[in-house]
């Protein structure tokens, strides 16, 4: 039965396939070939859960050889798929997740453009999952070139306007630089231990590098630059934001629920190499927290809807590299899921609200929607609830919760750690609600136009319920989700000296901080609206605003200190400067002969002026 | 007698200097005739009388005539002067007197520390010499000469076409007046 | 008899009336008087030989004076029927005005 593996990738990479060279007759049919291969995976990945959870294999992992990809010397990586508990997980979520957001999309997108669009998503998701099943970092890479290719087309699929263009460009590159990052990362780990499998190579480096060797330093570093790269966390998070230029449900795939999360995987399936290092271990939890709480702030000042979530989503990610930097691998797992529930429904919920006031992404200009949509409104609800972390009935209060107890009592977490989380899970609430507040309650200044269909409303509660109770696999004393984790992750650390309850006390803690966010995003931005306008007109409060607003200044410090200089030396050297040299022998030839022309007056004296001078000169020359 | 060729040698480089410096093509005409029968007296006095008579005859006579007549022929008068001193302006002598100097100057050097010593117009060569040797060894030189001098004529007579018919000088088929 | 002169000095007559010719050549304008600072520069050269062959007693300087003669002949008749044709053509007899090779 797991000899269907296989099929999991298969199925979209043959949707692609089908929707790229036949498309153009299918029409509206192609958002059912679109939704249907992924559908289809779904159920693949479904199945052989099933098959996983009855029957495990020897050593609950389970490889699957297509066939041999190249063979260059002693380097011969295959197409080859590892299923063990880690990428069980994530394949779950991705096709599940997918395939919903497939089915909204059928009705989202419009008619014409449905052939395109399904055959990126299609590709994508497919590329998605060679990524998570790869045996070894070759397939890996490609798996992460393919998702950063089909962003980058998925971004800037409505190409007409060209901002989409550059907002597009701008995602590459940026993570381009990651994952350059990636592959020298790639190149030393060969180089060093002659195999790119991932298993025997963490087998190997345990066995051959010391802990907090030079070697395992670099390799993790490296590697760790890639997956900043790609799940937008410091320095590179700038394109995220931008990225909302795409359609929403292109938001909500890749920017939400999967490609971000892509180097949240990578350091949970190499986590050997970080424990080997343990400063950069200790850098990727410092990165995460520095993050959320960057994130956050900004989130709290956007106007535009889908800006906030994508900040919101820079914050979470940051709550797992948190989580993977305090040893916490099965927290960060569990967070990744949750966060895939709420966020993919925050951003098609949004999505519902956008078109339905004909594209108007300004809350301040939406308003009062909770009478006009209410499905959308209800649905909302839950997904804000889930990241708020609101208690005991959110699958999001149970995956934060755990982090944060997590960045405390492990053995190489700290009390900042714990502190920033916390503050951030605040700031999480106010931006959250703030967000509810402004878009579904007070004074209504749009009408909505368009109310959406099945296919939309469907997904939407399916998330919704998944949002909700998909926490229940991971309650304290119900430890479902890191006991099946176990077979594929290294176990938790605790600190020595915890208390029994210890925990409870964080919990309330962490539970008292989303409340109180939630009840000071109430007052802010539901009694009294005013109370915010005058806190952001204040001098502190506006220069704060603006410098929030744009997101830390990051973007004008990069723009002015690696896009200008470049593009000036691009511009500069664009008279192809070693050609100079011939084109300057060339012109200087042409100016001698230029110079030497001007002797050619035409005046019959000047030229016997010139054969006296020469006279003079051979006399000088020939007598001594 | 060698005051003689001292003073002709003044006379020849005093007449030259007029010539040059005229603004009347006439004038000018009449000063290199005098510099000519000046040098033709130095070569009396370098014991060369034949060719003093044929400078005399054939250079002062026939070829300043033919000067003359083109002279005529071009009718060049007094306008002719005047723009001759409109031309002439001081300045224009700066550098082609520095090119006539610096070369006197290297050739006064030449002639002065070089070898040649020696005095000349001790003997007189006459024309029974001069015509034993042209008729004997340089026999070939006269044959030359006169082919030359057909060549002239022919020229002469071609040149000295008008431009009705064949077309003028070298470049037939170009009408005249090619922008200067 | 013959009061004998240096060489030298004959020589330098010579090259005074050349450098004059020269001069001469390069100052004016006028082609007619172009053509006769050449005939001055022909003669001073004819003006060398003769002293040449003066000095050695040998009639082979004065031939060489003959030839060159003739050739001065050929050359001003010549000279002189460009000039008429180019005054013709020109209706001037500025030299500068024949510049048309330039460039």
């Amino acid at each position: 039965m797991l000899r269907l593996l296989f099929l999991i990738p298969f199925f979209p990479f043959a949707g692609f396939a089908a929707l790229a060279l036949g498309g153009r007759r299918l029409g509206r049919r192609a958002a059912v070939v679109g939704a249907g291969s992924v559908g289809l995976s779904a159920l693949a990945t479904l199945v052989l859960s099933a098959a996983f959870l009855i029957s495990p294999p020897r050593g609950y992992a389970y490889t699957q050889t297509l066939w041999t990809w190249m063979k260059v010397g002693g380097f011969a990586p295959g197409i080859s798929l590892y299923l063990d508990a880690l990428s069980l997980v994530m394949v779950l979520v991705i096709s599940i997740v997918s395939f919903l957001i497939h089915v909204y999309s059928g009705s989202f997108m419009s008619a014409g453009e449905g052939r395109r669009f399904f055959a990126y998503m299609n590709l994508f998701v497919g590329f998605m999952l060679t990524l998570v099943l790869a045996d070894n970092l070759v397939l890996l890479y490609l798996g992460w070139e393919g998702v950063g290719l089909c962003s980058y087309l998925l971004i800037g699929f409505w190409y007409k306007d060209a901002a989409n263009g550059r907002a597009a460009r701008k995602a590459f590159i940026v993570t381009r630089v990651g994952d350059t990052s990636m592959a020298i990362g790639l190149f030393l780990l060969f180089a060093r231990l002659g195999t790119l499998d991932i298993q025997e190579l963490l087998r190997l480096a345990s066995a051959h590098w010391q802990a907090g060797s030079g070697l395992a330093v670099a390799a993790a570093l490296l590697l760790l630059g890639g997956a900043l790269g790609k799940s937008a966390q410091l320095p590179l998070q700038t394109w995220l934001p931008d990225a909302m230029a795409g359609p929403t449900p292109v938001s909500a795939l890749i920017h939400a629920a999967t490609m971000v999360t892509a180097g949240v995987y990578l350091i949970a399936r190499t986590n050997v190499l970080f424990s080997l290092a343990p400063h950069v271990r200790l850098l990727v939890a410092v990165i995460g927290a520095v993050t959320l709480l960057l994130a956050g702030f900004s989130a709290l000042v956007q106007r535009d809807i889908k800006r906030v979530l994508a900040y919101s989503t820079i914050s979470q990610v940051g709550y797992m590299f948190l989580a993977l930097g305090v040893g916490a691998w099965s927290a960060a797992i569990f967070h990744f899921m949750t966060h895939a529930f709420f966020k993919a429904l925050l951003f098609l919920a949004a999505g519902v609200v956008i078109k339905s006031l004909a594209d108007e992404h300004d809350m301040f200009r939406m308003g009062g929607l909770r009478k006009q949509l209410p499905l959308a409104f209800w649905t909302f609800l839950a997904g804000a609830a889930s990241l708020s972390a609101l208690p005991l009935i959110t699958a999001g209060f149970y995956s934060k919760d755990l982090i944060l107890w997590d960045a405390w009592s492990s053995a190489s977490g700290s009390g900042w750690l714990w502190a920033a989380g916390l503050a951030g899970a605040f700031l999480t609430s106010i931006y959250t609600f703030r967000m509810v507040f402004l878009t579904f309650f007070g004074r209504a200044r749009a009408r909505a136009g368009s109310l959406p269909g099945f296919s939309i409303k469907a997904p939407l509660v399916a998330l919704a319920a998944l949002s909700l109770a998909g926490g229940f696999v991971e309650a304290p004393g119900v430890p479902l989700l890191s006991r099946f984790l176990h077979h594929a992750l290294p176990p938790f650390k605790q600190a020595a000296g915890i208390g029994a309850g210890a925990q409870l006390v964080f919990e309330v803690i962490a539970a008292a901080a989303s409340l109180a966010g939630i009840y000071l995003a109430y007052q802010l931005f539901l009694r009294r609206p005013a109370g915010a306008g005058a806190l952001a007109a204040s001098s502190a409060g506006g220069l704060l605003h603006r410098w929030w607003f744009s997101g830390w200044g990051f973007d004008w410090f990069y723009d002015h200190g690696f896009v200008l200089p470049y593009s000036w030396l691009a511009r500069a050297g664009r008279s192809d400067l070693p050609d100079l040299a011939f084109t300057g022998a060339a012109r200087l030839a042409a100016a001698a002969g230029r110079l030497l022309g001007r002797t050619q007056t035409g005046r019959t004296r000047w030229y016997a002026a010139g054969i006296a001078a020469g006279a003079i000169i051979i006399l000088l020359l020939t007598v001594n | 007698m060698g005051v003689t060729f001292y003073i002709s040698a003044a006379v020849a480089v005093a007449a030259t200097f007029a010539v040059i410096t005229r603004y009347n093509a006439v004038h000018a005409l009449l000063y290199l005739i005098v510099s000519l029968l000046a040098v033709s007296l130095v070569f009396f006095t370098l014991g060369a009388p034949f060719v003093a008579a044929l400078e005399a005859i054939i250079y002062a006579g026939a070829i300043m005539v033919l000067f003359i007549f083109v002279i005529m022929i071009l009718n060049l008068g007094p306008q002719a002067a005047r723009l001759e001193r409109a031309w002439l302006k001081p300045g224009m002598w700066l550098g082609p007197s520095a090119l006539a100097l610096i070369l006197a100057g290297e050739l006064a050097y030449i002639i002065v520390s070089g070898g040649g010593r020696g005095s000349a117009g001790e003997a007189v060569v006459g024309a029974r010499q001069v015509g034993i040797a042209l008729f004997g060894p340089y026999l070939i030189g006269v044959e030359l000469a006169s082919m030359l001098l057909l060549a002239g004529l022919v020229g002469a007579y071609h040149l000295g076409r008008r431009c009705e018919g064949n077309g003028g000088p070298a470049g037939s088929g170009r009408s005249g007046g090619q922008a200067p | 008899m013959m009061a004998a002169v240096p060489a030298n000095y004959g020589l330098l007559l010579a090259a005074a009336l050349f450098i004059l010719g020269l001069a001469g050549v390069l100052v004016r304008r006028n082609v007619i008087f172009i053509l006769l600072s050449i005939e001055i520069m022909v003669n001073a050269s004819g003006l060398a030989f003769v002293v040449g062959g003066s000095r050695w007693r040998q009639p082979d300087g004065q031939l060489m004076f003959i030839f060159i003669l003739a050739m001065a002949a050929v050359e001003v008749s010549l000279g002189l029927a460009l000039v008429l044709q180019l005054y013709h053509h020109l209706k001037s007899l500025d030299i500068d005005r024949a510049s048309s090779m330039r460039g």
